[in-house]
């Protein structure tokens, strides 16, 4: 009896809106037999972003987003709120997923060269989706606005100020103002919420309807290469042949992959937890150490290795030039073999960005150009000595700030060469030179040591070697060593 | 019917026809733009209209030794009453002589991180790419491709008064390296 009821009712509303018949087609579109495991990753990457939008809708739903109050109903999501650190900790990992699997979703499709002819648009909406991705990556960082999110937007409108000519007025846009301030948080607020998504969800309404438009690829064949001439006609005929309804046969592998990423991305948020807030966002405090999240270290590498003189080229030609290569690469070549094996290039390609990513990942985590601020005095151990001018050496690499930059036997930053073994490679005549004037990247010291500081230190740094008695070696390719 | 007036009526119908596209079009122009303007003009006000500089004390002048450099904040010129914590700017004061200061922005003009001051070397350093500066704000190390922007100071009524300024922006004077 209810049964009946609701059929008649589900009946209705089939029959006056169409839903059967708009969906059904969709649903039962015939799709290659191959297409198998490689191609669950772009109904992933929309799994991950439904996700984020009902993840995001919650949160949206407590967070306060005002300069004064932003933190403090962060504190509360995560800290007070019944499954708020649940809910920021999926949308956390749930970010970290989506910028993955679009990014691997890209890769694949590359590889199989699946953006020629016919599917040039697909790529190109692809494209835009995922620099819209990234931007919601970067603005969600920081609508933490903890003492990173101030720095992050510092560091945002700074990058902005370097457009030539209306530099400025691009910066303080986004800055809602000329400091950071009240006006800021909205502004990214508005972005993050409101006009990426809404670049994303038309761009994936596009994405989707040229999917069906012009049928999902088939696995790319040895000796058999696109021609735009012939392509259509020969797919659709494989297709009346060998293809099978994507519903359900083909959109159970979706279904198994999507469940896998749902179900890692809220075991992630139960195990690991929504990730800490850092200091309050004062703009006023100076022990804020910025650094973005892990998708963005390889850049900050970058960002950190470049000459001054190339730097602006960079930070402004890099993106712009990267989105236009990535936008326009289907326009370079639409047709000819789609084998990775035929493509050589495209796999030197892969191999680079992912060897390249991984290092500089590694790179920016460990961020070794960075002066060491938490480092310790040196142990009595390392110094070797407990009075004299050795001893009192030993405490001023410490004191005027050496170990910042320089390590001694395991103690101190990376950003100069290391001191371990600087007696071996430097004269004392050499080091008293080089601290007064400094060098290459290092500053001059002479104005903040006295005599007497100056000789201690020296005597100090003559010790450091393997062979405390040799006599020190001229080495003059330190240089090489300091330039890297 | 002739065919004459047959004619006559399909070119009177394609003449309003075209009218009615025109028409629509134009429409359309004027809705998009009484919408737009005034939102355009919205989003791009903190450009347009910019806050006065104020002058804010930051002490008086015998709470700074000569020779010191310390981090003093104060307000915005015109904080929002969200704005919270985000309504406070800092900058490193040095006392230079017995009326001689000078305001650091602190802001490192590389990135725009802030420098901290490290007493021991007297240097400002940089936590995010390693930018170094002396206590004269003049770059010594790093990538920053200027000194430390140096805020406006008075002396009046016996305190230090730093005018509040916009951070330090790569376009406002012409590069030096």
């Amino acid at each position: 009896m209810i049964r009946k009821a609701a059929g008649n009712v589900w009946s209705w509303i089939d029959d006056r809106g169409g839903v059967s018949d708009a969906l059904i087609p969709i649903m039962t579109h015939v799709v290659p037999r191959d297409a198998r495991w490689w191609y669950v990753f772009g109904s992933a990457t929309l799994c991950a972003f439904v996700v984020q939008v009902i993840t995001g809708v919650c949160l949206a739903m407590v967070y306060v987003p005002g300069g004064g109050q932003a933190y403090e109903s962060l504190q509360y999501i995560t800290n007070d709120a019944f499954l708020g650190s649940l809910m920021r900790g999926m949308h956390y990992y749930g970010a970290s997923a989506m910028v993955m699997l679009a990014v691997v979703h890209l890769t694949q499709v590359y590889l199989h060269a699946t953006y020629k002819y016919p599917r040039e648009m697909n790529w190109m909406s692809g494209v835009v989706i995922l620099f819209g991705v990234l931007g919601m990556a970067f603005t969600g960082q920081l609508l933490r606005w903890d003492a990173n999110g101030v720095w992050s937007v510092m560091v945002a409108a700074e990058m902005a100020g370097r457009v030539p000519l209306i530099g400025t007025e691009i910066a303080q846009f986004l800055l809602g103002g000329d400091t950071v301030g009240g006006a800021t948080l909205t502004r990214f607020y508005v972005l993050h919420v409101m006009i990426l998504p809404g670049i994303i969800i038309t761009g994936v309404a596009l994405h989707m309807w040229l999917v069906l438009r012009h049928g999902i690829s088939e696995m790319p064949k040895v000796g058999d290469p696109v021609d735009p001439m012939t392509y259509k006609r020969e797919y659709i005929e494989r297709l009346k042949r060998t293809g099978e309804p994507f519903w359900p046969n083909a959109a159970w592998r979706d279904a198994v992959f999507a469940t896998c990423v749902v179900l890692l991305i809220v075991g992630c948020a139960i195990v690991f937890q929504a990730p800490s807030l850092d200091h309050p966002a004062n703009p006023s405090s100076i022990d804020a150490n910025p650094m973005p999240d892990w998708y963005f270290w390889w850049y900050f590498a970058i960002l950190s290795m470049l000459p001054s003189s190339l730097e602006t080229w960079v930070i402004l030609g890099a993106p712009a030039i990267g989105f236009l290569l990535l936008f326009f690469l289907p326009l370079l070549s639409n047709r000819g073999e789609r084998a990775p094996s035929k493509r050589p290039w495209a796999l030197a390609v892969i191999f680079a960005g992912v060897t390249g990513f991984l290092v500089l990942t590694i790179y920016g985590y460990k961020k070794p150009w960075s002066p060491d601020f938490g480092v310790e005095s040196l142990s009595r151990e390392v110094v070797g000595a407990t009075e004299g001018p050795v001893a009192r050496g030993g405490e001023l690499a410490f004191e005027k700030g050496c170990l910042y930059c320089h390590v001694i036997d395991g103690t101190g930053g990376h950003r100069g060469p290391t001191l371990s073994v600087i007696g071996d490679r430097l004269t004392r005549e050499d080091l008293v030179v080089r601290i007064n004037n400094g060098g290459y990247n290092m500053p001059a010291f002479a104005a903040s040591l006295t005599a007497g500081e100056l000789s201690d230190l020296v005597a100090f740094l003559q010790t450091r070697g393997g062979e405390p008695g040799d006599p020190p070696i001229q080495d003059r390719d330190e240089k090489a060593t300091e330039d890297h | 019917m002739t065919d004459d007036s047959k004619n006559e009526k399909q070119c009177a119908s394609e003449d309003r026809r075209s009218f009615f596209l025109r028409l629509t079009l134009g429409l359309s122009g004027v809705i998009s733009a009484i919408l737009a303007l005034p939102a355009v003009g919205f989003v791009m006000g903190p450009i347009l209209r910019k806050p006065a500089r104020v002058w804010r004390s930051v002490g008086k002048v015998e709470d700074f030794d000569e020779g010191t450099t310390v981090l003093v904040e104060f307000e915005d010129p015109s904080p929002q009453a969200w704005a919270g914590l985000t309504a406070t700017t800092a900058a490193w004061l040095r006392r230079e002589g017995p009326a001689e200061f000078v305001a650091f922005s602190i802001n490192c003009r590389h990135l725009g991180c802030p420098v901290r001051w490290i007493e021991g070397s007297e240097l400002f350093m940089c936590p995010c790419h390693g930018g170094v500066y002396y206590k004269d704000g003049e770059v010594a190390a790093g990538p920053p491709p200027r000194a430390l922007q140096k805020y406006p100071l008075r002396i009046k009524g016996g305190h230090v008064e730093i005018q509040t300024s916009p951070v330090p922006l790569p376009g406002e004077r012409p590069r030096s390296a």
